[in-house]
């Protein structure tokens, strides 16, 4: 009996050990590699130490929780120099992971370097921070324009300097909108702006001012055609949280405007156009827009684009994300958002961008794929080819123009929009705002309504 | 009595299955002396030995990485748990502990270390902005701050090397430069030299020095394996300009715009000239005006997010009118959920009742649907103008638009996310209820409702009242349903932050993360009140509970 209990309890001991020392070896490994460590390389990283067979499996497991697939070249060949795989982890959403996949594969293959790409499905950006905070986070990231305030209030993403002529191959709405306090931090790929869509077996002429546009579509409404005038999303995702976003091209129509310039050209917090009487005379005129049924708090983010696709309505403004999804449901055509009579609707014009972690332990990889790998033509045209959203490049922009009338339309409106501000300050403005929009539709007094919500959106911006 | 109540049915089986582990082959107590008797070496004592080979296993790997990252706090925690479940499970003594072990460590892992954690946080100022050391600040601000890019804007092609013959991951770095007109330059922690044509090669391709005599390019794994001097490296251009890397392949000409003095613990700005001092927890303007650089870092800031929470006056005015409703919202939710359960649990256990089976099975059904799925299409029903309910029914009520319309709309869809729970507890309980006491009631003459209330009720609550207590709580900080339905709307046209179905907690979670960024500190500081609250609540109601239980 106590041989075969001693036996045991060498076994315990062994397996005890060699779990030590397999965990130490990969440690060491992970040591002079710091890029294995907590990335979905670590797997490989400990596989290529000696008879690592625990700890391996237990890493391999970590990195099987989240959905990576990693490309490149092998890296048994070029990796002993410098001491283990070197790995670039890009985290972006589900609709573009393939594409970016695509490319990583091309520049690690280039570079001798895995690079996994993974697509983080729900608030990427709460995500990112908090991962890279915990030094855990992913060498590139990528996400909307005014993401970038809060990035950089938490030091999580690098400024990049981009070489001029590589900055000037941008459209210059997209450089400004990766711009925060005079710095670049991003690479832009697409514009992004709200536009007007219409049902192309309902109307033959688009109006230019929201007033034709309301006479038409009445008329529509009277001969039973459609069931609404037009679908504007004036509610957000849950009741009552309005949807200031897209009450911006009437809302600058009407005069009124959501930060102030600064002389360089960024936006001043200190100058907020809600506190402002031009804003509230603007939300009197949306207002009058709703009583006349035009504007409904019953269609909202949620409706908006399956109620357009269906037919309820002839007009609908939406972005280019909207494309797709109504597809060849209804006949349709873009153009250029409406506004009131005697202003210019500016909608926001927003970007998605890539940024390089502050925190990557492969930083110059990864500006290298950032700055001057994504920046290729060739990238653009097959993100566009993905999904179409205009390219942020201006030679590949201007041939999507050409190409598409319809992206014609988006970029009318890009032209004139105002870029997505992504000073934090405007974090503070989305909820009081868009609460103070759905209570001004639903009859309240634009007056009190606006001042209260300047003065909640003040207090928070001072706070910040 | 014919039934054992279902809790003591559940007691007795967690019984046996802990007495039958140590006893699988022999009932002795061989396995908690393994080393001697005759039975010696039971399957129990192998599972035991492979289970603490495991946990040991477990505990190295943990020791080794919480050393790798230099969590000394988290090293000690891991080598104490270690040695408690060692030390608890190797020898045969402290029998009663080897039931509470498992437990008690769980319960510290998930329980108490989040509420420390929460305490801990609720004294400093962490949040958006506050993350970081002061450190980490001055070197986001500066070193990886943003750049002014020369007069000229000069950008190169890049080529790292070293002298030819040097330790590629340790000797000092030389870059071979190429500007836009294909000047070649050299440039090394001295500053630009000029490169004598013909001793480099570049190509014509990438416009970038390929080879270099007495020098060894390096490739772009060498550099990245060097990231952190790579980027930390600068050729000196004179006049405070400096030619800093972009990538592996590409550098420009440039100056840090922001600039750190060590000795007065300032950052000035070369643009502007602004002097930046560090004052709560930021950098602030020296003259005051001006807002400060978005980089902040965290500290200590003792009781001032209690007293924010105490002084503040949008809290103030709006604190009294949301606890009200809070506390409706939970009494409301857990009376309406219970009395649906009891009633379709009574009726279900009827042996009259045709179909029970089914129907109970069809009954729980909105418990297995994820709440937020149920809760966004409760949402989209109650469009005022494409929704179901008011198409079905003819009206025309703004059901999430206005007070009480909206709250009504709560209620009803909590209570179809929560009936099945109530409606499953109730169904136990119920068939707990021996049938000889229903009988008695019914001989001496007892009406059924009467036989009901004074027979049948106090044995059910016994068993229901802490689970009332439970679901109460639940709901008092019913996040998910007040975030998914109606979030927290409407809202008084005067004041945007109080919503007229916030709870506590989502009323805080707007104040805390809704506006000026995430606020952790300050939240975690809420969330300690709302603790206290909802902890008095429970205590008195259990108290409650105690006395029920002497019906038994």
């Amino acid at each position: 009996m106590l041989s075969r209990m001693s036996g045991l309890r060498g076994t315990v001991v062994a397996v005890a050990a060699l779990t030590m020392v397999s965990a130490c070896s990969s440690g060491s490994s992970n040591g002079a590699a710091p890029a294995a460590s907590g990335s979905s390389t670590s797997a490989a990283a400990a596989s290529s130490s000696t008879s690592a067979a625990a700890a391996s499996s237990g890493s391999a497991g970590a990195s099987a929780a989240t959905s990576s697939s990693a490309g490149g070249a092998a890296t048994s060949g070029a990796a002993p120099s410098v001491g283990g795989a070197v790995g670039l982890t890009i985290w972006t959403d589900a609709l573009k992971a393939p594409v970016i996949q695509k490319f990583a594969t091309e520049f690690g293959a280039a570079n001798g370097i895995k690079v996994a790409v993974q697509s983080v499905a729900t608030n990427l950006q709460t995500a990112y921070v908090t991962a890279t905070n915990a030094g855990k986070g992913p060498d590139v990231v990528a996400g909307a324009n005014d993401w970038i305030g809060n990035l950089v209030q938490n030091g999580t993403i690098e400024p990049l300097n981009l070489p001029a002529a590589t900055a000037s191959s941008f459209l210059p709405i997209a450089i400004k909108n990766v711009t925060y306090n005079g710095q670049i931090y991003g690479v832009p790929y697409d514009v992004e702006n709200l536009a007007l869509f219409y049902n192309t077996d309902l109307v033959k002429t688009p109006p230019t001012t929201i007033e034709e546009l309301q006479a038409q579509g009445s008329a529509l409404l009277k001969a039973g055609k459609v069931k609404e005038i037009l679908d504007l999303p004036a509610d957000g995702g849950t009741a009552g949280s309005g949807d200031p976003y897209n009450a911006e091209p009437l809302y600058t129509s009407a005069g009124g405007y959501m930060f102030g310039v600064q002389a360089n050209g960024a936006y001043d917090p200190s100058d907020l156009g809600l506190s402002k009487p031009v804003a509230a005379t603007a939300y009197q005129k949306i207002q009058g827009l709703a009583k006349a049924g035009v504007l409904k708090t019953s269609i909202n983010d949620n409706n908006v684009i399956s109620r357009f696709s269906e037919g309820d309505a002839a007009f609908l403004q939406s972005g280019p994300w909207a494309t797709a999804q109504i597809g060849k449901k209804v006949p349709f055509k873009v153009v250029p958002m409406v506004g009131f009579a005697g202003g210019t609707a500016r909608a926001f014009v927003g970007s998605q961008a890539f940024y390089v972690s502050a925190k990557s332990k492969n930083k110059s990889f990864a500006e290298e794929f950032v700055e001057n790998f994504l920046t290729k033509p060739a990238v653009a045209a097959a993100l566009y080819q993905n999904n179409p959203l205009p390219s942020a490049l201006t030679a590949q922009y201007n041939a999507e123009v050409a190409a598409d009338p319809n992206t014609a339309g988006f970029g009318g409106g890009a032209k004139v929009g105002d870029p997505l501000p992504s000073i934090p300050a405007m974090a503070a403005v989305w909820t009081p705002l868009g609460i103070a929009e759905f209570n001004i539709l639903s009859g309240h007094d634009p007056v009190s309504t606006i001042a209260a919500a300047a003065t909640t959106i003040k207090a928070a911006i001072g706070k910040q | 009595m014919s039934r054992d109540p279902p809790y003591q049915r559940k007691v007795f089986v967690v019984a046996s299955i802990s007495t039958a582990q140590p006893d699988l082959d022999h009932p002795s107590e061989d396995d908690l002396d393994p080393g001697g008797g005759e039975g010696g070496f039971t399957a129990g004592a192998v599972v035991r030995y492979v289970l603490l080979a495991v946990v040991i296993a477990i505990g190295v790997l943990g020791l080794v990485k919480c050393v790798g990252q230099k969590e000394w706090t988290g090293l000690a925690v891991v080598v104490v748990a270690t040695l408690v479940v060692v030390a608890t499970y190797v020898t045969p003594k402290f029998i009663p502990l080897k039931y509470l072990v498992p437990g008690i460590l769980l319960m510290i892992m998930f329980q108490l270390y989040p509420v420390l954690y929460t305490f801990e946080t609720a004294f400093t100022n962490n949040g958006d902005g506050h993350r970081s050391s002061k450190a980490a600040s001055i070197a986001a601000i500066t070193v990886n701050g943003p750049v002014v890019q020369g007069a000229n804007a000069t950008s190169y092609t890049l080529s790292v090397a070293v002298k030819a013959g040097a330790n590629p991951l340790t000797a000092p770095f030389v870059y071979f430069l190429v500007d836009t007109n294909n000047k070649v330059q050299l440039g090394d922690s001295s500053g630009l030299h000029p490169v004598a044509a013909g001793s480099v090669t570049v190509s014509s391709l990438l416009t970038k020095v390929t080879a270099a005599k007495g020098y060894t390019i390096l490739s772009a794994l060498q550099v990245n394996a060097r990231s952190d001097e790579f980027n930390a490296f600068t050729v000196p251009a004179g006049n405070g300009s400096a030619v800093k890397e972009s990538g592996i392949s590409s550098a420009y000409l440039g100056q840090s715009r922001y600039v750190y003095n060590k000795s007065s613990d300032t950052i000035t700005d070369s643009v502007t000239k602004t002097v930046y001092v560090a004052k709560d927890a930021q950098w602030t303007p020296q003259s005051g005006n001006g807002a400060p650089l978005a980089q902040g870092w965290q500290q200590n800031v003792g009781f001032s997010n209690f007293t924010k929470v105490l002084t503040n006056s949008t809290i103030r005015s709006s604190f009294t009118g949301i606890l009200f409703w809070n506390l409706a919202f939970a009494f409301f939710s857990t009376l309406t959920i219970f009395a649906l359960g009891l009633l379709l649990a009574i009726a279900l256990n009827d042996s009259r009742m045709k179909g029970q089976k089914v129907t109970r099975s069809l009954l729980l059904i909105p418990y297995a649907l994820p709440a937020f799925v149920t809760a966004l299409v409760w949402a989209s029903m109650y469009n005022k103008d494409f929704g179901l309910i008011n198409s079905l029914t003819g009206l025309h009520i703004d059901w999430l638009g206005s007070v009480w319309p909206a709250r009504a709309a709560l209620l009803i869809t909590n209570l179809w996310l929560g009936f099945p729970y109530m409606f499953i507890v109730c169904t136990g309980a119920l068939q707990s209820v021996p049938g000889d006491l229903k009988e008695a009631a019914t001989v001496d003459g007892a009406s059924p409702l009467f036989a009901f209330r004074t027979v049948i009720l106090p044995m059910l609550m016994v068993a229901v009242a802490p689970l009332l207590v439970a679901t109460f709580a639940f709901n008092f900080n019913n996040f998910t349903l007040i975030q998914l339905l109606t979030g927290g709307g409407p809202f008084p046209a005067n004041n945007p932050s109080a919503g007229k179905t916030d709870l506590l907690i989502s009323y805080t979670y707007r104040l805390a993360f809704g506006g000026g960024g995430a606020q952790f500190g300050f939240a975690a500081a809420i969330s300690i009140f709302i603790f206290i609250i909802v902890a008095i609540i429970s205590l008195a109601t259990f108290s409650r509970t105690k006395a029920l239980e002497d019906v038994n």
